[in-house]
């Protein structure tokens, strides 16, 4: 593993049944690098993020995180997911757990922390995302963007170096996605490593330092920002950012 | 173009309120609606006043003799005349005061949870009790004369049964679901046979089996007490159906939550019973009170292999010379108190179920 990269993935195969669902990919990702992958529905973008933490098992290839090669090995998973954590499209926040239990379970169970210690880790993290004063609510009570920033203040708890964010926004109504970009963009200033599946390409202009497009299973462009959207060079990139950004 | 005020909200007009319009929608609203509601009132009307005389305007209530029955309607002084032979069976008449004493702590234990609001001193409060009870009414312990199981009988044994098989089918359901929604194939098999082959057999024929074909199993000379044998067949049974309740909470719980267990890096027990099972018993809790509930009025079943529950005295008492013919009286008695079991049951589920909801808007 090269000095700099918290993430190299080689080779990468895997399938769903006789569906070839990624295709020799290949990434490596430098520490605090900021990534933005995206491309149709059905392009593996979710799936590549989701086998980084192991939550898809692949067939072929090799993904390193931050040194750490699992191979089935349950504790090296452990020790995985210690270290990367990641936000999903629908929250998945537990609907019979107030918001700051939600944040403490893990902390207090994996990590063993006193109560008191993962209560005040919670509400800062609480604070940052701005809805501290909703901490003894339940998930339901709280609107898309609330809830998805507080997956977003759980995710912080255990102090990851590396987050991964699986369409952090889609689920949300039109007014709320910008109120969860701004807690986005306030984490990609402080040097963690993001991989952001998104279609938010304004995020990706202000922030990424990479853009990935990824289309029927494998990569097929990788850029700066700049050179990503001023100068696609595929047809495939072509057409999809004309679908996207025509309105 | 235009722009338009915001409105006023006003009140709903006032024919879509109060009882007329109540009546008209809910039991007049149709000339067919209208025959149901009618000739239901006329069915109360002629259910009602008959039954109304014979348990309460006929009958007679006090007394200790049959000759005291003068009235014509129910003979309400049989149930008073037997009323120990109903609660504790033939459980000797000098050690009632046990059993008393062992409901009387019940109460005890619902005071004092008051102060208590940790589960786990909770559970230990709880734990105790039982072993208490239990030294209490089987005694043999601190110069309790020892009640030998045979003479268990009545509403005791009923409630015993059924608290028993409640208390334990509970976590080996909860187990034995778990099992079924299982990676492993072994365990997956195990669980998925079991439960079928419960599902399959009535529960008099499992409590057939535990009380008369079991014992040939054991070597000679080895007994088991046959009420022992009686409440593991019954809670065996019963895991069965609480496991196929559970499963079907389980079912319910979306993957997302599984996903999110695991990436914060829970272990699969942390995350079964941290996550998923909280949610998967609260979607469950209806199924579970049902099959509770049914497992209140099963117990009647141990009649078939000798033990003597609450219905089991009704014939027993009416069979006696003195006061023959007095079935009905003990028929409706043991219905009020199943009843009132049984709905008691039903209503905590309901409180249960509001206190489990955190869908709060």
């Amino acid at each position: 593993m090269k000095d700099n990269n918290v993430i190299e993935i080689k080779d990468l195969n895997k399938w769903y049944g006789d569906f070839h669902v990624l295709k020799d990919i290949n990434l490596e990702v430098k520490k605090g690098e900021i990534i933005v992958v995206c491309g149709p529905s059905g392009s593996g973008k979710s799936t590549l993020i989701r086998c980084i933490n192991y939550l898809e098992q692949f067939q072929e290839g090799t993904i390193v995180v931050d040194g750490i090669q699992v191979m089935d090995d349950i504790k090296k998973i452990k020790a995985l997911r210690e270290d990367v954590a990641m936000v999903f499209q629908h929250f998945n926040l537990f609907p019979h757990l107030t918001i700051v239990d939600n944040l403490t379970l893990s902390p207090i169970w994996v990590k063993k922390q006193p109560k008191k210690d993962a209560i005040a880790t919670a509400m800062k993290f609480l604070d940052r995302v701005g809805i501290a004063e909703q901490a003894d609510k339940y998930p339901n009570q709280l609107s898309g963007g609330q809830q998805q920033r507080v997956a977003i203040a759980r995710s912080l708890c255990k102090n990851p170096s590396i987050m991964l964010f699986d369409e952090p926004t889609s689920a949300l109504d039109p007014e709320m996605v910008s109120e969860v970009l701004d807690v986005m963009i306030e984490l990609a200033k402080e040097g963690r490593t993001m991989i952001c599946v998104t279609h938010e390409m304004g995020f990706a202009k202000k922030v990424a330092d990479r853009v990935i497009f990824m289309d029927a299973g494998q990569i097929v462009e990788e850029n700066t920002p700049e050179e990503f959207f001023g100068n696609p060079e595929s047809d495939r990139l072509k057409t999809f950012l004309d679908q996207i950004l025509s309105h | 173009m235009a722009v338009y005020e915001l409105k006023q909200t006003l009140e709903a007009p006032s024919s879509t309120k109060g009882m007329i319009h109540w009546l008209k929608d809910n039991l007049f609203s149709t000339p067919i609606n209208t025959l149901l509601t009618l000739s239901g009132v006329a069915l109360l009307f002629y259910i009602i006043p008959p039954f109304l005389n014979w348990a309460v305007f006929d009958a007679d209530f006090v007394g200790s003799t049959r000759e005291q029955c003068t009235s014509g309607g129910a003979c309400w002084v049989f149930i008073h005349a037997k009323i120990d032979m109903f609660m504790y069976g033939f459980y000797p008449a000098a050690e009632v005061w046990r059993l008393k004493t062992a409901l009387a702590l019940i109460l005890v234990i619902v005071a004092i949870f008051k102060f208590f609001k940790s589960n786990k001193i909770r559970f230990s409060i709880l734990t105790l009790y039982f072993i208490i009870s239990y030294i209490l009414i089987s005694g043999g312990y601190f110069g309790l004369e020892h009640v030998p199981t045979e003479k268990w009988g009545g509403l005791m044994l009923t409630v015993v049964v059924a608290t028993v098989g409640i208390i334990f089918s509970f976590p080996i359901g909860i187990i034995v679901a778990f099992g079924r929604q299982s990676d492993l194939p072994i365990i997956k098999s195990v669980c998925v046979t079991y439960v079928e082959l419960i599902r399959g057999v009535p529960l008099i024929t499992i409590l057939f089996m535990s009380s008369i074909v079991l014992p040939l199993f054991f070597p000679e000379g080895v007994t088991f007490d046959k009420l022992l044998r009686a409440l593991i067949g019954l809670t065996f049974f019963q895991a069965a159906y609480v496991a196929e309740n559970i499963r079907g909470g389980l079912q319910s719980i979306p993957s997302g939550q599984y996903e999110a267990a695991d990436a914060i890096g829970l272990s699969y027990w942390q995350k079964m019973i941290l996550v998923i099972l909280p949610q998967a018993l609260k979607v469950a809790i209806p199924n579970l009170v049902g099959a509770f509930i049914s497992l209140f009025q099963d117990t009647t079943l141990v009649l078939i292999i000798g033990l003597f529950d609450l219905l089991a005295m009704v014939r027993i008492a009416a069979a006696d010379s003195y006061w023959l013919g007095m079935e009905t009286e003990g028929y409706v008695f043991v219905t009020a108190i199943f009843w009132a079991f049984c709905y008691g049951m039903s209503r905590y589920s309901n409180k249960l179920e509001k206190q489990f909801n955190t869908n709060l808007k």
